[in-house]
């Protein structure tokens, strides 16, 4: 009967906070140019009124690199307000390297990430309405956003996705409750 | 001679009142958002007809004054003039928000000599003395004005753009360089230290050259000095405000005329 009880309470509130998990799939397409660098991505949640809720990752290269021209050392953080939306409503009010979500630049094709609702940086996410806001920039590039919006917890699973049209390709999001 | 018209034409004629009219005096940031640990910010300072282009002359560079995040001055390196601009560097070695200006204080005059000739002089309260005894018709006037640009690493703060309580002053509502298309940003104008209400600004989008139009967006303050702006596109944006018929600083002036420029930075939503 005692365990009946803690299974039925277990059951009752795991589907709120504890099981949840989200997963994305994001593609950076292959690009025929002459000069490719890859881009500078950030992935993070804002709220209805476009605060951000949580940061997911940030790609960008933490090495010094060296100038073509100079050969003098530059940061690569130098190029992070090429993330402009990010930049603007979270980058800059960051330091760096980001714990857990800063990571180093990665080539063309498809990324997975996958996100645990117990643990950062979903962890505490209040219930409400979210948009998932990808951005991607190039050096001598493009840049573009991608937002897909969803509901946190998911009620049941969600298989959301949006389409890029030149920095981004697919973007999935799969959520389970 | 009415009078404002004549008081028109002298400010007019004075070089000193930035902006007068046709040429539009602008700093040009070569960046206005960094991110980084530091960063280096290249400007260029010129009197021009088009926006943001050089076509007449450099804009002189002896009254540039720099205020960094911590509300301290701030030297900039690498000061030319050229034919047709002026640039400098600044360093941003701290993060926040920095002030960038020429600032131009002086005096324009007009009297009618011992012959009988109309003249016309500039300088300073110290210079008075070059206008002569015998002079008739003597008409001084005051001209304090600013060209403005703002620039950001990492993190905007607002130590640099607390107003002096001085001339005409531009008090950002919306951080400067958070100005996004589409998006509305909110300003105050003060005239010495109060709220500037009626006051016209003009705002005009950079690229004159590759258009027909001005496309002027005019705004009016309301009675606390407020304004917004809703800018349609991303680019470089000139805004100017003059004011004349204030209360003169200098005895011997009958008058003195404000105005203030800037560039703002209006980045892609």
């Amino acid at each position: 009967m005692r365990r009946l009880l803690l299974a039925s309470l277990f059951l009752a509130a795991s589907p709120v906070v504890f099981a949840a998990s989200a997963q994305l799939t994001l593609e950076l397409p292959r690009l025929d140019v002459s000069e490719y660098h890859r881009p500078y991505v950030a992935i993070w949640i804002e709220r209805e009124d476009r605060s951000v809720a949580a940061n997911l990752a940030v790609w960008y290269d933490g090495k010094e690199g060296k100038d073509a021209n100079t050969g003098k050392a530059e940061p690569g953080t130098k190029w992070l307000a090429d993330l402009r939306q990010w930049w603007r409503r979270s980058g800059r009010e960051q330091t760096f390297p980001i714990d857990g979500v800063s990571g180093a630049t990665r080539p063309a094709g498809e990324h997975q990430l996958r996100f645990d609702g117990d643990k950062a940086p979903l962890a505490g996410l209040a219930a409400g309405n979210y948009r998932l806001m990808v951005e991607v920039a190039r050096e001598v590039g493009g840049r573009e956003t991608a937002s897909i919006p969803f509901a946190w917890p998911p009620a049941s699973p969600q298989h959301l996705s949006a389409q890029g049209e030149h920095e981004i390709g697919k973007v999935r999001f799969d959520l389970d409750p | 001679m009415h009078r404002p018209t004549k008081w028109f034409a002298l400010a007019l004629a004075a070089s000193l009142a930035p902006a007068a009219h046709a040429h539009k005096m602008f700093l040009v940031p070569s960046a206005t958002v960094s991110s980084a640990g530091e960063a280096w910010v290249t400007f260029d300072a010129a009197v021009s007809n088009d926006l943001f282009h050089f076509d007449h002359r450099p804009a002189q560079l002896d009254a540039l004054e720099v205020i960094g995040p911590d509300g301290k001055a701030v030297e900039v390196e690498n000061r030319s003039s050229g034919r047709l601009r002026s640039t400098f560097d600044l360093h941003l070695a701290q993060p926040g928000t920095y002030r960038v200006a020429l600032r131009s204080a002086g005096l324009f005059a007009s009297y009618v000599d011992a012959k009988g000739e109309k003249k016309r002089w500039r300088g300073s309260a110290e210079r008075l003395g070059e206008i002569p005894a015998d002079a008739k018709n003597v008409e001084i006037g005051e001209s304090q004005g600013s060209v403005n640009a703002y620039v950001t690493l990492g993190k905007p703060n607002d130590a640099a753009l607390k107003p002096s309580g001085h001339g005409l002053e531009l008090v950002p509502v919306t951080a400067p360089n958070d100005l996004v298309a589409g998006e509305p940003a909110r300003f105050r104008f003060l005239v010495d230290g109060k709220p500037a209400a009626n006051l016209e600004v003009t705002v005009i989008a950079g690229g004159t050259r590759y258009r027909d139009r001005q496309d002027e967006i005019v705004a009016t303050t309301d009675a606390d000095g407020g304004f917004s702006v809703t800018w349609p596109n991303a680019g470089l944006y000139w805004l100017h405000a003059s004011l004349d018929g204030q209360k003169p600083t200098i005895a011997k002036a009958k008058e003195r005329r404000l105005s203030y420029t800037a560039t703002f930075e209006v980045l892609p939503q």
